[in-house]
């Protein structure tokens, strides 16, 4: 009987684990749905901008305020997550404190303090996101896309942190070899005298339930990621290193274009040859995207990282005039579209046409409204590129539906028959060195 | 003016030191002419050996591959490819951002490797060579604020050569609070120029304008023809016409009195 509760820490945590590995194995394959795009060039510029962006948030405190507030939270992140190490180790083996045995009670002190003060920064920075979400109105925070699920989604993670901290240092001020030692109990020595009417087996019986509440929270979190916008905190490293490294202004030349235009220029084509024999069988590749299997699989990874912060959206020319266009809507209706299809592919084991494309939801409107001026591009702190998204989308609009706007297919006209897109004669192009 | 052209230099068996690619604003658009001749006269000043295509230059393409319209890009890209490599061009200098970029960035894949420069780089590199000389005396306390255009900032990363310039003028070079990489679009790029922006609440050229004139500017100083235009439409509708929208080879031009 003894062993009970390392056996049932052990399945708590296997099971927590495993659902884990399913939803991550579930989000490789929806991001393998993409089609292919080759970013294993310059590894070392791309490890560079990993380092630099979600390892170092360089991006992120161009924002100053909610930068800083954003770096409290993910330092505490990243370093109480040392003593969740210790939590497992002392749940499989029944130990206790474990680390305290090899490292010293100086030493631990030191690393509990630490935990304990960040613990308590975390807390504190979380008050403030909920307060700029909820209180405050911060424009970003409110924009029509950020209606039900994804507020709440907002909010879901702000509570889970601030319990999942709040157990924390009740767990140690609870622990009362911990108290009395007086080492590390920086924070938790406040909360102490809470409970110190109560009995001891009681305060143990705290100390234990806490103990048990923040693994068991930590793994409904770890869990809740893939349902969540806050993916973020782990493909910000693959997403920021499979990032486009071309110049923000070079859109990539369609290679099944540049076939056809070569066909067309060539004045030896012969354009009554017969299709070679395999031919006839292949369907043609759509031009631009119609659907997310016609995206890349970087634009679907995007997808998946962005956490929905708005700052592109803040940013963006025509959002702010009114527009309909919000480049954080086209990436959250992407993992949506991207989401749904996953779904279809588990129910029926592939996919199977459900007569929906991206454009059920993203609106011409919004691809239109698009000055593919990149200031969204420039402003995540990922290196999310919704322009990439959009101008795909367009492609699909003009080269498969010919549903260009009417101005623009003038402006196209003019450029095919008079090399500029006003209508005026080519033979006129030199005028204006004669002109007054 | 003595503008020659690259079939003319071809007749004489000379090759220009630069191509000079002029974009079909610069070539058409009354305004964008300005600054075509403006950017003639200090070559000119600067004895560069340069040469234009004329009439053998065609739309780089830009606005149909921002349109989604990647069929007639690529059919302008490998005409102008076909006719710059017949002329064994290595160097090409343009004033309109959108062609810069296009040529620099789109067009190596299909075949055009150039030496691409934006008119503010080319004139700053003339600048270091001692080529020409700018003369800051007329701008001295005036007001002078740097518009970014996106397809030269953002796109290519390309912030100084354009302030270095307007610092040489002596005026003063004031910054919007949206500025560099964060600078607002004029609203004319992704092909908007040539259409109705979609249904919203404000132009953006407007807010673009209001950005400007909140730092009290004498001169709005602009890279590109289509921030110009609307810019000027900007003050216009602001009916702040005493507020100047130039180009940079304008404003230098001018202080030399060219």
């Amino acid at each position: 009987m003894q062993y009970l509760p390392n056996i049932l820490f052990a399945v708590v945590l296997i099971f927590g684990i495993t659902f884990f590995v399913k939803n991550v194995k579930k989000l490789l394959r929806n991001i393998k749905l993409g089609k292919a795009v080759d970013r294993s060039d310059n590894s070392a510029l791309r490890w560079k901008n990993m380092i630099k962006i979600a390892l170092g948030q360089s991006k992120m405190v161009r924002r100053p305020v909610s930068g800083l507030l954003h770096i409290v939270v993910y330092v505490g992140f990243i370093i109480i997550n040392i003593e969740v190490l210790e939590i497992i180790i002392d749940g499989l083996f029944g130990t206790h404190r474990l680390f305290q045995n090899y490292v010293g009670a100086q030493l631990y002190g030191a690393l509990i303090g630490t935990f304990e003060v960040l613990a308590l920064l975390v807390f504190v920075a979380v008050i403030v996101f909920w307060i700029r979400r909820n209180v405050i109105t911060i424009k970003r925070f409110l924009n029509k896309e950020m209606k039900g699920w994804p507020k709440n989604d907002g909010n879901f993670i702000l509570y889970f942190e601030m319990v999942l901290m709040t157990l924390f240092l009740v767990m140690n001020a609870t622990d009362t070899p911990f108290q009395e030692a007086g080492i590390g109990n920086i924070v938790s020595q406040y909360i102490a005298p809470l409970f110190s009417d109560l009995t001891e087996s009681t305060i143990h019986l705290i100390e234990r339930g806490a103990w048990w509440a923040h693994i068991i929270g930590i793994l409904i979190f770890l869990n809740y990621l893939y349902y969540s916008k806050h993916l973020h905190i782990l493909l910000a490293f693959p997403n920021t290193y499979f990032a486009n490294l071309n110049a923000k202004g070079q859109f990539d030349n369609l290679a099944s274009v540049t076939n056809e235009v070569k066909l067309m220029l060539d004045p030896t084509a012969d354009p009554f040859a017969t299709p070679a024999e395999d031919d006839a069988e292949t369907v043609p590749e759509k031009f631009g995207a119609q659907d997310v299997s016609d995206l890349n699989w970087v634009q679907l990874l995007n997808a998946y990282t962005c956490t929905e912060c708005g700052r592109c959206t803040s940013v963006c020319p025509a959002n702010q005039t009114g527009k309909e266009l919000s480049p954080r809507a086209i990436m959250m209706k992407t993992r949506d579209r991207v989401e749904e299809v996953g779904k279809n592919i588990d129910a029926n084991g592939k996919f199977v046409d459900d007569g929906k494309t991206l454009f059920d939801t993203i609106a011409t409107e919004e691809l239109w409204a698009c000055t593919s001026c990149n200031a969204c591009v420039e402003e995540c702190p990922v290196n999310i590129d919704p322009l990439s998204i959009i101008m795909d989308m367009r492609r699909y609009e003009v080269m498969e539906k010919s549903a260009a706007p009417q101005e623009l297919n003038m402006m196209m006209t003019n450029i095919e028959n008079n090399g500029a897109p006003w209508q005026y004669n080519q033979m006129d192009r030199l005028n204006w060195k004669d002109e007054e | 003016m003595n503008v020659p052209t690259m079939a003319e230099m071809m007749a004489q068996g000379k090759q220009p030191e630069v191509l000079f690619w002029v974009g079909c604003a610069g070539s058409f658009d009354d305004r964008a002419k300005k600054i075509t001749k403006a950017f003639v006269k200090i070559l000119h000043k600067a004895k560069v050996d340069f040469a234009v295509l004329g009439t053998e230059e065609s739309c780089t393409g830009d606005p149909a591959k921002r349109s989604g319209n990647e069929f007639l890009f690529q059919m302008q890209a490998m005409t102008n490819i076909e006719v710059m490599n017949a002329y064994e061009v290595k160097k090409v200098v343009t004033a309109c951002p959108h062609c810069f970029n296009t040529l620099k960035n789109e067009y190596p894949d299909l075949g055009g490797n150039y030496d691409v420069m934006h008119h503010t780089q080319f004139l700053k590199l003339l600048l270091s060579e001692g080529r020409i000389s700018i003369e800051g005396g007329s701008y001295k306390g005036k007001r002078i604020t740097f518009h970014d255009p996106c397809y030269l900032g953002r796109a290519n990363d390309v912030y100084e050569a354009p302030r270095d310039l307007i610092r040489k003028l002596e005026g003063e070079l004031i910054e919007m609070k949206r500025c560099k990489r964060n600078g607002l679009c004029c609203g004319a790029g992704g092909a908007q120029m040539f259409k109705e922006p979609e249904k919203g609440s404000k132009d953006i050229n407007i807010e673009r304008t209001e950005d400007a004139l909140e730092v009290k500017p004498d001169i709005i100083a602009t890279g590109c023809p289509f921030c110009n235009t609307m810019m000027t439409d900007g003050i216009k509708n602001k009916e702040k016409e005493e507020v100047k929208v130039l180009d940079i080879v304008e404003l230098i031009a001018n202080a030399q009195d060219l």
